[in-house]
């Protein structure tokens, strides 16, 4: 059968990343075709290609076995492309009818033809088999259906391609069987099918083909019936140079310490301990809860029960100052949305932590803040034209050295990097790399979370891997091996399957 | 001259404007009028506009703490006549001493203020309803209290409205101290620095340790607290307090602070920037006076001046994206 799609040596850059570095995948009508890879492989920028989000720097794209350019969504709709992201594009106040004939509903003299409308979303409906009342308003569905919602209405845009960017990450078992159903019926009603999934047992389970992405490259094409481990090979198969130059200094007593960490539906009994001196690693998929565990730690989020111990003493729940006083510090995930005040300039990012130790009788000290900027923006070599710099306009790495930098003036004992190198150029990661040597040479603690495989083995000391807000398992920096680690972070949602 | 460089300097040109624009457009403004014409530039004219200024003046500081945190302060007009109500009826209805008066006017405004931030804190509401349920109570206790009726202030607070000397209105001093005031909460003082890092980004300044809740219920006493003092002025200059004194002056006074700079999304402001935008509202009412223009358009000038204002806001953003 000849393809619907084919593309062939696909490259995007973005700043200081080769996001796509020559992937070629090709699609034919009537198959599941499973994209694997592990986080930030390159699956979302190819997709996002294919849909019209992004467009390549090189590379072609045939639909047909014609080269087009996808440059905007209105384009990929024409090819009959259809993309269903996690996050769904409904409009939760209107109905099912609406959202299925968003913008193109029936009308009559000018007026909404309700009776019509409802009529042609039944058919819509009826035809990727989910019964569902038309007049609902879709908030009041379960996300399973607000799936089906979007599957329908991708559909009724004449969609031959339909891409699902991971679709079962949020349903339950009995829902990710009736989803698998629809997906079979359209494949043979002759849609081709693009399946994005971590869960490696449901690749033999509905797919036909595996195309396997790493580190921006398409490395294998391998039917699906390929063992799970030989998948897990090639997702992660590559080896770890000498850009991350981890100095291990010797370990010292638990400067904190988790115990039993629980919130109901997040995470469950998390414990661990981070000593002086040491690095560790907090591994696993994007999902599995290791972000919503370091807020909790931090005091931004509650959990409902367990304890955090900092130097031996235990810190109040859900209590930022609390657990700042006690000499914690938190490097947020989202930089430019938690981390920084982007139209702030350079001096009052620094001074963020320190404004209040800064200030005698509610006066601050702005003079001492000055300095103390001046000095530490010296130390981190952050490239910028003064103090008075807009943080928005300095780039990802110097950013990431002022949301760091702001905690070193506050002198943070143990501090938790949340994805601490994400979207910064190789430069400035091996900066932030001796940053952290420095920090643990100095016997402060740091917690690592980071989906980025080779940072997490090359920088940690221990490595903790969490799946499906557990813990998975614990691995010394001897035993931590990217099979290992995948192995723990994948195969514990096996078992919940 | 390559259009890099043509490119180069029209932006910093253009940031040079956006800095300062609201100083130079008062500078314009004043050389306009002064030419076109005389009664503009005497001491006796100059003094006016600055009497008239102040009351908008010191209602727009109170409105910038709360733009600064990304909030907004409809209730400030009607918590100024109300505290100004508070006083005389306390006063002259009660035969109460005329400082304590004063003071409890001040507590009355700043409880203002903190009821507007625990609604928005606590309770969640958008700073929009919650103040605009304020100004509803604070103007209808007004009325409530004073019957509907103006009444007298005491003597010795109504000289807050006199001139010592020939040339030192007191409102402007009032003013003036304000102004100040408000330049060292901001510039100066925990509070204010913490103003700043939650109108620019409030999970930010979260996670860095700074108390939203505690710094927000501040921030709004502080408007409370300052609707109060403009209050006074207000009704000193008339020698009664009046409950419908103030109606609308809210919209002035978030004219003003935009008009000198600051960004409703919050993060941005100062103090003098805000004094600025209270003078260009106060030159441009009296200069249109003085030329005769008819109160209609006077309505239409001040809304097309607020509108550039804000478009240049708009761009200025737009730019720095």
């Amino acid at each position: 059968m000849t393809e619907i799609l084919r593309v062939r040596g696909l490259r995007k850059r973005f700043p200081g990343v080769m996001a796509l570095d020559g992937v070629d995948f090709d699609l034919r009508p009537g198959e599941v075709h499973v994209l694997l890879g592990e986080n930030g492989a390159g699956k979302s920028t190819l997709i996002k290609m294919l849909s019209g989000a992004y467009h390549p720097d090189e590379g072609t794209i045939l639909v047909d076995g014609e080269e087009t350019s996808i440059r905007t969504a209105e384009d990929a709709q024409r090819l009959g492309i259809a993309t269903i992201y996690q996050e769904f594009n409904l409009v939760p106040q209107l109905t099912v009818a609406e959202n299925l004939l968003l913008g193109r509903q029936p009308r009559r003299f000018g007026l909404l033809d309700k009776k019509k409308m409802y009529g042609q979303a039944q058919e819509l409906l009826d035809r990727v088999g989910v019964r569902v009342d038309p007049r609902r308003p879709v908030h009041t569905l379960g996300i399973a259906r607000m799936q089906m919602i979007e599957i329908a209405k991708a559909l009724s845009l004449d969609a031959r391609v339909l891409i699902m960017d991971e679709p079962t990450a949020v349903l339950t078992t009995t829902e990710v069987e009736q989803l698998f159903e629809i997906v079979r019926q359209l494949r043979d009603q002759g849609v081709a099918i693009v399946f994005i999934t971590h869960h490696l047992e449901e690749i033999a389970a509905i797919g036909d083909r595996v195309t396997v992405l790493r580190d921006g490259m398409s490395v294998a094409e391998v039917p699906a019936g390929t063992p799970e481990d030989e998948l897990v090979r090639l997702m992660v198969g590559r080896s770890i140079d000498q850009q991350y130059p981890r100095e291990r200094s010797d370990a010292g007593p638990p400067l904190l310490e988790v115990r039993n960490l629980t919130r109901a539906g997040v995470f469950e009994d998390i414990s661990f301990d981070v000593r002086a001196g040491e690095v560790v690693g907090l591994a696993g998929l994007v999902g599995a809860g290791r972000t919503e565990v370091a807020r909790a730690i931090f005091g931004a989020d509650a959990y409902d029960s367990g304890e955090v111990l900092v130097d031996g003493r235990p810190i109040p729940r859900g209590k930022v100052g609390a657990a700042m006083e006690a000499g914690l510090g938190l490097v947020p995930e989202d930089r430019k949305g938690q981390g920084l005040v982007l139209g702030a300039d350079v001096r009052e990012n620094l001074g963020l932590v320190t404004l209040h130790r800064a200030s005698r009788g509610g006066f601050v000290d702005r003079a001492a803040q000055d300095r103390a900027a001046a000095t530490m923006a010296g130390q981190l070599n952050v490239r910028m034209s003064g103090l008075g710099q807009e943080v928005r306009t300095l780039s990802g790495g110097n950013q990431q050295k002022i949301v760091i930098g702001k905690w070193l003036l506050a002198e943070a004992n143990v501090l938790i990097l949340d994805e601490p190198t994400r979207g910064i150029d190789v430069g400035a990661k091996v900066e932030i790399y001796q940053l952290i040597n420095s920090l643990t040479a100095a016997g402060r603690a740091v917690l690592m979370i980071s989906s980025d495989l080779p940072e997490v083995l090359g920088m940690s000391d221990r490595v903790i891997v969490m799946a499906r807000g557990r813990l998975a398992g614990e691995l010394s920096a001897g035993e931590a091996t990217q099979d290992a680690v995948m192995a723990l972070a994948v195969g514990e949602m096996e078992e919940a399957r | 001259m390559t259009t890099g460089t043509l490119r180069l300097r029209l932006r910093r040109g253009s940031t040079l404007l956006s800095e300062n624009g609201s100083l130079i457009g008062l500078v314009v403004l004043v050389v306009a009028l002064t030419l076109l014409s005389g009664d503009f530039l005497t001491v006796t004219n100059l003094l006016n506009v600055g009497v008239q200024a102040a009351v908008t003046a010191i209602l727009a500081f109170a409105a910038t703490y709360v733009i600064i945190t990304a909030g907004i302060d409809l209730s400030v007009g009607a918590v100024a006549a109300l505290s100004a109500v508070v006083l005389a009826w306390t006063a002259t209805s009660h035969g109460v001493p005329w400082p304590l008066a004063t003071v409890i006017a001040l507590v009355v405004g700043i409880a203002c203020g903190l009821a507007n931030g625990a609604l928005i804190t606590y309770g969640k509401l958008p700073p929009f309803i919650a103040t605009l349920a304020m100004q509803g109570v604070a103007r209808g206790l007004g009325l409530v209290i004073s019957q509907g009726s103006p009444i007298p202030l005491p003597d010795a607070v109504s000289h807050l409205g006199d001139t010592i000397g020939s040339y030192l209105p007191v409102p402007v001093i009032v003013m003036v101290v304000m102004g100040v005031i408000t330049a060292v909460v901001l510039n100066r003082t925990y509070p204010g620095r913490a103003m700043y890092a939650i109108g620019g980004n409030e999970e930010a300044a979260r996670l860095s340790g700074i108390k939203v809740t505690r710094q927000k219920l501040i921030t709004y006493a502080l408007a409370g607290g300052f609707a109060a003092v403009a209050g006074i002025v207000l009704a000193s200059r008339l020698a009664s307090a009046q409950p419908q004194a103030a109606l609308g002056y809210e919209l002035d006074a978030i004219a003003a602070v935009v008009i000198g700079g600051a960004s409703l999304s919050g993060g941005k402001g100062k103090a003098l920037g805000t004094l600025v935008g209270a003078l260009i509202l106060a030159v441009l009412r009296n200069g249109l006076n003085l030329l005769s223009v008819s109160a209609f358009w006077q309505q239409v000038v001040i809304g097309v001046v607020i509108a550039l204002a804000v478009l240049l806001d708009t761009l200025r953003r737009r730019q720095a994206n």
